[in-house]
């Protein structure tokens, strides 16, 4: 850790972890980073009611349906965890 | 002055010996009238065996009706007095003072304790049998058991003799029978019915555990115990007393006795009381100055089995602990404990040894020509004479030598020349040498045995803790707490321990060993158990420290060591302890219990209190479970609440308990319980309500105080109906005991009082006709002010009475007293009244009151001669601002009298009078004596010359009062006069003046700028640059904003000018401030105005100069805000420049004045720049040194805030995934800032992502289309 991170958020990376899950290191992998950002666009998606009503309307579902999808879409988001190659 | 110490008292011991000397030669028999025609040995040989008392409380009070000599002021305040006197002679640098020092007798008793033997650890052995070498629980708690026998049969044997004794004296003559029954309990004395004298006497046996000062709290910071000696020595002393040439005996005899002496000398008490502190100690001090003095352990012979329990109470010395499984005698005495005297002496030796010392070789080279002469060798057949007498202070050795003991010759260790220790180990102080010693011998390590390895180890780190370098410190402690666990348990503790209960241990010193047990009871965790007696014996005194941080200490180590140990170690640790014969040991042990029951909670322990508090097996066993319930409630508060129920039920059996004090601490924990429930939990209470209420009819004394104590703090938990029909019951109990002359009982009525009538459901007409004239007839008289807990529990109460019965009867009351003869009682008039009328307001105040009261608080503040507390000022100055438009008829007689005293010879009465005027000013407004306030301003301005800076600082406050409140313009002397007049005085240095002056011209500055012509403003502003120097901050505010009001008064130019000139100077605060002022000034007099001013000025090739503009220009952007955009345009090439400036703090400072800027645009349409600057703020993402990175990131968020999250998501996206790791972290810390400012905005921008083969990356919602 940097000298400079002693004063600000970053001083407490793990805290920041726990705390937003969204935040990402430099070990972060394109699989882990995907699954972040597709939940946090579900997330946003059910969190602005005109956006859910667009796509339900788009997709010729119910608001609640739509809701209910994205939510399930949020559990493995991307499918299934690659195998690791380094190990 | 250290060096003076052993000096003196080398004479004073001569001089005592000289008296001793004269004294056996003159009367031989007198002793023997005394004691009773007999010798020592038939003395008690512990103290006070059969009296009846706790030693919690301290004796303050007692001293005085034991020996009433002649009336004089309580020997409490006299000591308080001297004590306060000789700090300030030595004007705020103390000499360093060890612990034992500042410590009162019953701390002290500390030392007295023994470091016992290792105990086995149960969980350790499983299921196996204790090897008979080990000591286990049981055996520890037989040795208790047989010391406590022991105990009590001397004290049987004592008293059967001393009632022989008695006896046969009230057969001889009367006289000394009367003598002794003044002495006798506080029970008997109220049988007597000897009256008002009996009972007065009779205070002296209080001892209401909680008496003593704030020691039973745990926050309040207990007083100096000085005096605070248990009263169970009083008999013993009394006796002291009484011989006629004092001090002799005993205290030849007492010097040895170590920590005790010093105790009571600083006090400086008189003569004839030097001997009640050393002749006070606790029953085995006694013992250990006449039996078992360090001779008797060396020789190893006990006197005729007067110390057959040596083997686990060596007591005397704390050092026992070191050898206790084996105690040789040379090693105690090796070992032995120093006074503090021969540490001085040893201390003043050393420094004139090092004086004296040899020469080195290399000073011989240095005096030496390098030629015309050779160096022989000494002969192989030399050896150094060593001079025994330095020898001896080598190795110190207890006051009295036990003969003469062939020392150990060692060749290793050199005694003669400067105590340099080997591998950089700090500095050792005389008193170390008997812990450290070896480390002076210059053995080879490599020789030694791994475990004598391991223990010099210890103690080499252990030593540069102590005494080291904050960086040695640093690195010992950590490399402690590393290898603890390699260390072992055992050598560490058998190191540390001995080293706390060193008699001249300092705080710091304490501190530092403190922290290192702290730090190795996390490592160690369960390896710690057979310690943990110890570890309890060295930290429990912490416990009541006077000090607040070594108490927070204490109890923090307790609380981990539990958590360590767990429960059932701690338990069998303590347990024996609980019924300790000594009472110090019991409530050191109830304090540190109720530390384990917060640590490890309270339902833990519960069985184990229900179990000690129904101790049929002592009365010592259930006072400490009892008390133990009461320190819990202290320590944790209202978290007690859970628990009450049971905890109430556990203790209340002890109110109906046979043993007098049983009762007391019952009631008292009750106390403690209802207080720290209060308001809730009255239903626990429930069961103690009957056998209170009952208590309180049949008895008397302490007993009756402490139950009082806990109906008044019950009363309050009370519902309104309940707690007036309660508090009806029990008032007439308390008025009764109005009149009792005790000081405890005093203090405890008024606290019940207060408790009661601030209950709701207590009539004000009841409190009126039945409280009131019984409570002043009692409490207001003139001795209630001269002691400082009673002053203020009076106070409090009758404050709070008159929030029940209003203003008008409590005042009308006193306010007569306010012109009493008694200096102290008219202060604590004043300062009722004050509090009363700043609370209620003097609306109910009729007009004749009203007279009565401004002519006492005239009276009262004419005749103050001494008041440093300004009770009376602001006693003054709330009646007044109370009384408001009332005071115009005595506005006149109160400013004759400012005036009067204005003129006064005294600084202080000066400075109140200026004081006084600021207070009241806005009344004076409110009367409309516009010109009386005129007239004083003159008379103000007349004492500017003023040489005392505090009077000085005071009258420039009044003149800010009195200009506020009349305006600029009504302002007499007008402004224009009286500006200059304060130009001077911004010169003066004192920051009382500096305040006050920066103020008062502020003001004229802000409102009155046009009476005052430019140039002298001018003039102001060069004096105020040097005000930027202030430490204080206050000041250097005020000052940066009347440049900012003188700007606006007469234009920035000249103003920038002489600021933009001062951003030369060298001092970075002076600089920092002028940033300050500059962009004050811009704020004030439009940026346009001073711009282009200062970015000229960059131009300046000088770094300080050019950093100085650049702040400015940060704070100015961070003042104007949405301002910022039509000037973004302008300074932007500027900034450019600087974001590309070889120096870092250009770019730092430009960095931040770019957040500024970003954050006061956002959303005005200042994109494109803040792009262009985006641009160049973005490659010092990588810069390492703090400020700037955090500069720099900071700008990078002010961007995101004026772009948009988007933005600087694509400035990431470049490094996110990059090959080099140093590269990914930065961008990674940029992005997750990004993220936890604006999670959601993201979500629109974040890049499309390929499916790969058995995952799904795209979005495919965002590309919907309707």
């Amino acid at each position: 850790m940097q000298a400079s991170d002693r004063f600000n958020i970053n001083s407490q990376l793990e805290h920041l972890q726990a705390k937003y899950v969204g935040t990402g290191h430099a070990d972060l992998s394109r699989f882990e980073w995907a699954v972040n950002i597709q939940r946090d666009s579900y997330a946003s998606y059910i969190g602005h009611y005109p956006m859910l009503a667009y796509f339900a309307i788009a997709e010729n579902e119910s608001i609640g349906r739509e809701r209910y999808n994205f939510m399930q879409k949020m559990l493995l988001p991307c499918g299934l965890p690659p195998e690791r190659e380094d190990d | 002055m250290a060096d003076l110490d052993p000096e003196i008292a080398k004479t004073q011991e001569e001089r005592r010996k000289i008296e001793a000397e004269l004294a056996s030669l003159t009367s031989v028999n007198f002793d023997r009238d005394l004691y009773g025609g007999n010798d020592r040995d038939s003395y008690v040989t512990s103290i006070a065996p059969n009296d009846e008392e706790d030693s919690n409380l301290d004796a303050t009070g007692s001293l005085v009706a034991q020996r009433l000599a002649s009336y004089t002021a309580p020997k409490s305040i006299l000591n308080d007095v001297a004590r306060a006197h000789v700090e300030d002679d030595d004007g705020g640098f103390k000499p360093r003072q060890t612990i034992a020092e500042r410590e009162g007798d019953y701390r002290n008793r500390r030392l007295n304790r023994v470091l016992s033997p290792d105990r086995v650890d149960p969980f350790a052995m499983g299921e196996k049998t204790p090897d008979p070498s080990v000591r286990t629980y049981n055996d520890h708690m037989r040795e208790t058991a047989v010391q406590r026998e022991r105990e009590e049969t001397m004290r049987l044997i004592a008293k059967k003799k001393k009632e022989a004794e008695e006896a046969a004296k009230e057969q001889k003559d009367s006289a000394p029978a009367a003598s002794s029954k003044r002495r006798n309990r506080w029970d008997h004395a109220e049988e007597d019915g000897g009256g008002g004298k009996k009972a007065k006497a009779s205070d002296s046996d209080w001892d209401v555990a909680e008496s003593a000062p704030g020691i039973g709290k745990w926050d309040a910071t207990p007083g100096r115990a000085g005096d605070a000696t248990p009263s169970a020595g009083r008999r013993g002393r009394n006796r002291w007393d009484e011989t006629p040439t004092p001090g002799r005996v005993t205290d030849s005899d007492a010097t040895p006795g170590g920590g005790v002496t010093p105790g009571a000398t600083p006090s400086g008490v008189t003569w004839d009381a030097t001997p009640k502190g050393s002749a006070t100690p606790t029953p085995k001090r006694q013992r250990s100055r006449w039996d078992e003095t360090p001779a008797t352990m060396g020789s190893a012979t006990p006197m005729g089995g007067m110390t057959p329990t040596a083997a686990y109470t060596p007591g005397v010395t704390p050092f026992g602990g070191i050898d206790m499984a084996t105690p040789t005698p040379s090693q105690l005495n090796l070992r032995g404990a120093m006074t503090p005297e021969q540490y001085n002496l040893a201390r003043w030796e050393k420094d004139i040894e090092e004086r004296n010392r040899p020469l080195s070789d290399e000073e011989l080279d240095a005096m030496f020509p390098t030629e015309g002469y050779k160096v022989l060798d000494p002969p192989a057949s030399y050896v150094p004479v060593r001079t025994p007498a330095r020898k001896a202070m080598g190795t110190p050795t207890p006051m009295t030598t036990p003969g003469y003991v062939i020392p150990e010759e060692h060749r290793g260790q050199q005694f003669d020349v400067p105590q340099e220790l080997p591998d950089g180990l700090p500095f050792m102080k005389p008193e170390d040498y008997q812990y450290f010693a070896a480390l002076l011998n210059e053995e080879n390590e490599e020789e030694l045995s791994p475990d004598e390895q391991k223990e010099r180890k210890i103690m080499k780190l252990l030593l540069k803790v102590k005494n080291g370098t904050p960086a040695q410190r640093k690195t010992a402690l950590r490399q402690l707490t590393d290898k603890a666990r390699e260390l072992g348990a055992g050598p560490l503790f058998n190191k540390i321990l001995p080293l706390l209960m060193q008699p001249t241990l300092e705080d710091q010193e304490r501190h530092l060993l403190v922290k290192v047990i702290d730090r190795i009871l996390y490592k160690l965790d369960e390896l710690v158990r057979p310690f943990v007696h110890k570890i309890l014996v060295v930290i429990e005194p912490l416990l009541i420290d006077e000090d607040y941080y070594a108490r927070v200490e204490g109890r923090e180590i307790i609380s981990n060591l539990s958590k360590a140990a767990g429960l059932a170690t701690m338990i069998a640790a303590m347990r024996p302890d609980i019924d300790n014969i000594d009472e110090y040991v019991r409530n050191t042990t109830a304090r540190a219990f109720s530390v384990v029951a917060s640590a490890l909670g309270i339902p833990a322990l519960l069985p184990f209190l229900k179990a000690v508090c129904q101790s049929k097996k002592s009365w010592q066993a259930r006072h400490t479970g009892i008390k133990i319930v009461q320190q819990i409630a202290i320590l944790i508060g209202c978290a007690v609440l859970p628990h009450l129920r049971s905890l109430v039920e556990i203790i209340e059996h002890g109110l109906s308990d046979e043993n007098q004090k049983v009762r007391t601490i019952t009631a008292l924990s009750l106390a403690a319980l209802a207080e720290a429930a209060a308001p809730y939990g009255i239903e626990s209470f429930d069961s103690v309500l009957k056998p209170l209420w009952k208590g309180i009819r049949s008895h008397r004394g302490k007993v009756l105080a402490a139950f009082l104590k806990a109906i008044g703090f019950i009363i309050p938990l009370m519902d309104a109906i309940y707690a007036s029909y309660y508090t009806k019951e029990v008032m007439v109990i308390l008025i009764r005991e109005f009149q009792s002359p005790d000081e405890e009982m005093k203090k405890i009525v008024l606290k019940v009082v207060k408790q009661c009538v601030s209950t709701e459901g207590v009539e004000p007409d009841y409190i009126r006709s039945d409280i009131l004239p019984e409570f002043f007839k009692h409490f207001w008289v003139r001795r209630m002010a001269l002691e400082k807990r009673n002053y203020k529990q009076l106070v409090e109460t009758t404050v709070e009475i008159a929030n029940k019965v209003g203003v008008a009867d409590i005042v009308a009351r006193v306010v007569e007293d306010l012109k009493d003869e008694s200096e102290p009682y008219r202060r604590m008039v004043m300062e009722t009244i004050d509090k009363v009328i700043t609370n209620l307001g003097a609306s109910d105040i009729d007009s004749r009151l009203e007279e009565l009261l401004i002519d006492g608080i005239l009276y009262a503040f004419q005749e103050q001669t001494t008041d440093d507390t300004n009770v009376m000022l602001n006693g003054f100055g709330a009646v007044v601002n109370g009384l408001g438009q009332r005071v115009k008829p005595y506005l006149p007689q109160i400013c004759g009298t400012i005036k009067w005293r204005l003129n006064n010879k005294s600084a202080k009465v000066r400075q109140q009078a200026a004081d006084l005027i600021s207070r009241i000013a806005v009344v004076m407004k409110q009367c409309g004596e516009e010109q009386l306030m005129g007239h004083l301003g003159v008379v103000l301005y007349e004492y500017l010359g003023e040489e005392y800076p505090e009077v000085l600082g005071s009258i420039l406050g009044a003149l800010k009062a009195i200009v506020n409140v009349i305006g600029m313009t009504k302002m007499t002397p007008p402004i224009k006069d009286l500006l200059p007049r304060l130009t001077p005085i911004l010169k003066n240095r004192h920051e009382k003046v500096q305040e006050n002056c920066i103020d008062l011209v502020g003001r004229i500055a802000d409102r009155g700028a046009e009476f005052v012509p430019a140039r002298e403003w001018m003039r102001i502003c060069f004096e105020l640059l040097e005000m930027l120097k202030a430490h204080k901050k206050g000041i250097r505010r005020a000052t940066v904003n009347t440049f900012g009001y003188i700007a606006k008064a007469i234009g920035p130019q000249d103003v920038l000018a002489t600021l933009l000139n001062n951003l030369k100077v060298q001092e970075r605060q002076n600089r920092v401030c002028t940033t300050v002022a500059i962009a004050i000034v811009a704020e004030t007099c439009s940026p346009f105005t001073v711009l282009p001013a200062l970015m000229n000025e960059y131009r300046v090739p000088e770094l300080n100069v050019q950093n100085g503009v650049l702040k400015s220009l940060s704070f100015l952007f961070e003042y104007i805000g949405e301002m910022g955009k039509d000037y973004i345009y302008a300074v932007t090439p500027l900034l450019e420049d600087a974001l590309m400036d070889r120096d870092l703090v250009h770019r730092q400072t430009a960095a931040s004045a770019v957040k500024h800027m970003a954050l006061g645009v956002a959303g005005l349409g200042c994109e494109d720049a803040l792009v262009h600057l985006l641009n160049f703020i973005w490659p010092n993402i990588f810069e390492t040194s703090p400020h700037v990175i955090n500069a720099v990131m900071e700008a990078i968020e002010g961007m995101r805030v004026a772009l948009g999250a988007a933005v600087i998501l694509n400035y990431c996206l470049q490094g996110l995934f990059h090959p080099a790791r140093k590269v990914r972290e930065v961008y990674w810390k940029i992005y997750n800032s990004l993220y936890i400012g604006a999670q959601d905005t993201l979500v629109a921008a974040y890049p499309v992502l390929e499916d790969e083969q058995n995952n799904v990356y795209s979005r495919p919602e965002l590309t919907m289309f309707v």
